[in-house]
């Protein structure tokens, strides 16, 4: 692969030939996927929130060699990409625990008691502290900024799930669900 | 409607009627309710009689800034050959503002309508509605919306038989509150970090993708489709105060009150009323300590503020603070108003894209000094070192983040200032570990 593919990315996975044991993700389907979105707007670069959406949702995070393979998709340099996920709370850049759990203490929920449920939290997933993972791997549990919930304090997020209303007593109930 | 409570008497629902009405949020559903109505007689008007309804109905911008919606879309170029495009911001993260959330997971069709309309107005075929990447159910409700919508032909090459296309594309956000902000959302959608961009130009003549471009906020377009079916009149009527503030507004009323939840009023109705009738008032045995009206970016009003205060744009600037995203936030008298600046502070300072100095390392400082208070470490001067800081904070970057971080910290020390000299001179109880 030379440099030349990776600019302009007609190859899929150009870019990170330096990681032999790298799976990329933009291969049959996802890349279809992908270029499909691509009609949507009117420069490759547009794809980028979309395609780190895509890595995440393959891999659970954004690993470097993925960084490389979407610069070389959508003919970015690996510096760009790499700016993005790092500018975005959403993109993760290390492996985290099978869920992710997001506690809201923005004012609005700390003044209603949304630190008592992120303690609560801490505690039975046994995370103990923030941007921790469960020695388990199960869970993996962070401070966010205002989830835009307010009316239902306290929200979290685990994974994709959007919970309202959560008090520290309701915590032992809700992670049971989540095995 | 007060959702998730049932609605109170003294609102006037026209946005919020069908919140918590599950079969509202199919497209036949919409149809039977009246939707897309308004659509179809857009369509058969010129674009320019459009913008003069929306002019002529008083519609301001409903995110924050209050903008005019019909004089926002009449800036826009007209038959200059180029791709224009409709920015629909639905990347709401004002903390105390949950309002687009609710139309969004209630309404979606409403927010087509008014985006399709919108794109009628200024001649785009396209309309980008970037929804923040934490609302997963609002998206999924938006995706299916979106995809009936086609499947209907209310969207695509020829929506709604007129020969025009709309088409619509939902893009997902990824955490960052300052793509709220319009020119670092048109930078995200382009792939690129969230930074806001120096205007001029503004958006109209170079927005996304360095086209004319029209940025505008949810409630602000799920107003319009109102407005088209029932006349700009009926909207212009919609006011208890002053005309230059119609329509109606949610508010998001949320914090130290009985009845959280989104409330919609018509423009100029009594804050006091709001907060004491609507939402229920404080907790048994608590008094009203202060409010912050307009999301967490406009200053705090302490409770005499809010006494005859009016809620419209005019009203609340009257009485020191602004209706903003009418983001309303409540403090009862257990509040430790030095901790909650803290913690505001600390939200400016965790979402600052550090592009401009004053911001970047403002916010930063404020963070530092105030915990510094709340360790018990605080010295007299810190105070006027907080008012120096905010005043270079204010007016000198590229974007208002950096104000918006100032107003709590500025309002709070005025409003409240033996709280803080509390904490200073060693009378109160340091609620933090030493820093």
């Amino acid at each position: 692969m030379t440099d030349k593919t990776a600019l302009t990315g007609t190859t899929a996975g150009a870019g990170h030939h330096d990681d032999p044991g790298y799976r990329p993700v933009f291969v049959g389907e996802t890349r279809d996927r992908l270029e499909k979105m691509g009609a949507n707007y009117p420069t490759r670069q547009a794809l980028l929130l979309p395609a780190l959406w895509m890595v995440q949702e393959a891999r659970g995070w954004i690993p470097e060699p993925a960084i490389s393979e979407v610069a070389g998709v959508l003919g970015l340099t690996p510096a760009q990409v790499k700016g993005v996920v790092t500018f975005y709370t959403m993109y993760h850049t290390h492996p985290v625990g099978r869920f992710f759990i997001q506690i809201c203490t923005t004012s609005p929920c700390n003044l209603c008691g949304a630190e008592a449920v992120l303690k609560s939290i801490l505690k039975e997933t046994g995370c103990g502290e923030l941007g921790a993972t469960s020695p388990d791997g199960r869970f993996t549990v962070i401070e966010v900024e205002c989830l835009g919930a307010c009316g239902f304090a306290t929200p979290i997020m685990i994974n994709d799930d959007f919970i309202e209303n959560v008090t520290p007593e309701r915590v032992p109930g809700i992670l049971q669900r989540y095995q | 409607m007060g959702f998730p409570h049932p609605s109170h008497t003294r609102e006037t629902v026209v946005l919020s009627k069908y919140f918590g009405d599950s079969a509202a949020r199919t497209h036949d559903g919409w149809v039977q309710r009246g939707g897309y109505q308004a659509l179809k007689k857009a369509l058969g008007m010129t674009p320019e009689a459009v913008i003069e309804e929306v002019k002529a109905s008083g519609l301001r911008g409903r995110g924050g800034a209050g903008f005019p919606t019909g004089l926002k879309w009449s800036f826009m170029p007209k038959n200059d050959g180029k791709p224009h495009f409709l920015v629909c911001n639905a990347d709401e993260s004002e903390p105390g503002t949950f309002k687009d959330r609710e139309i969004m997971r209630w309404t979606p069709h409403a927010l087509i309508e008014g985006c399709a309309i919108g794109c009628h107005a200024i001649a785009a075929e396209r309309c980008y509605i970037y929804i923040r990447g934490e609302f997963t159910e609002p998206w999924k409700v938006m995706s299916q919306a979106v995809e009936e919508a086609y499947a209907k032909g209310v969207l695509g090459p020829n929506a709604m038989g007129s020969g025009k296309r709309i088409d619509m594309v939902l893009h997902r956000g990824a955490g960052a509150y300052i793509c709220g902000e319009e020119t670092a959302m048109l930078n995200s959608l382009e792939g690129k970090r969230g930074n806001p961009r120096i205007k001029p130009p503004f958006p109209a003549q170079a927005g996304a993708f360095g086209l004319p471009t029209t940025v505008n906020n949810v409630e602000t377009l799920a107003a319009v489709p109102h407005i088209l079916v029932r006349g700009a009149e009926w909207y212009k009527g919609l006011c208890l105060s002053n005309p230059k503030s119609t329509g109606t507004k949610l508010i998001s009323v949320c914090g130290h009150i009985q009845r959280p939840g989104n409330y919609e009023i018509t423009m100029g109705f009594p804050m006091k009323d709001l907060i004491y009738d609507m939402a229920g008032g404080m907790r048994p045995g608590r008094k009203l300590k202060a409010v912050i009206p307009g999301g967490s970016s406009v200053p705090i009003m302490n409770a005499a503020e809010t006494e005859d205060c009016l809620m419209d744009y005019e009203g609340i600037v009257a009485r020191g603070s602004m209706l903003g995203s009418a983001g309303f936030i409540v403090m009862d008298d257990s509040t430790d108003m030095v901790y909650q600046v803290y913690r505001l502070a600390r939200f400016y300072a965790h979402e600052s894209c550090a592009q401009c100095t004053q911001c970047r390392e403002g916010t930063a400082w404020t963070v530092k000094i105030l915990e510094r208070m709340l360790a018990g470490k605080g010295k007299q001067e810190d105070l006027q070192l907080l008012l120096d800081l905010s005043e270079q904070m204010t007016g000198k970057t590229i974007c208002v983040l950096s104000d918006s971080c100032a107003a709590p910290v500025v309002s709070g020390i005025q409003k409240f200032p033996e709280e803080f000299e509390a904490y200073v001179k060693g009378s109160r109880t340091p609620v933090m570990a030493s820093v």
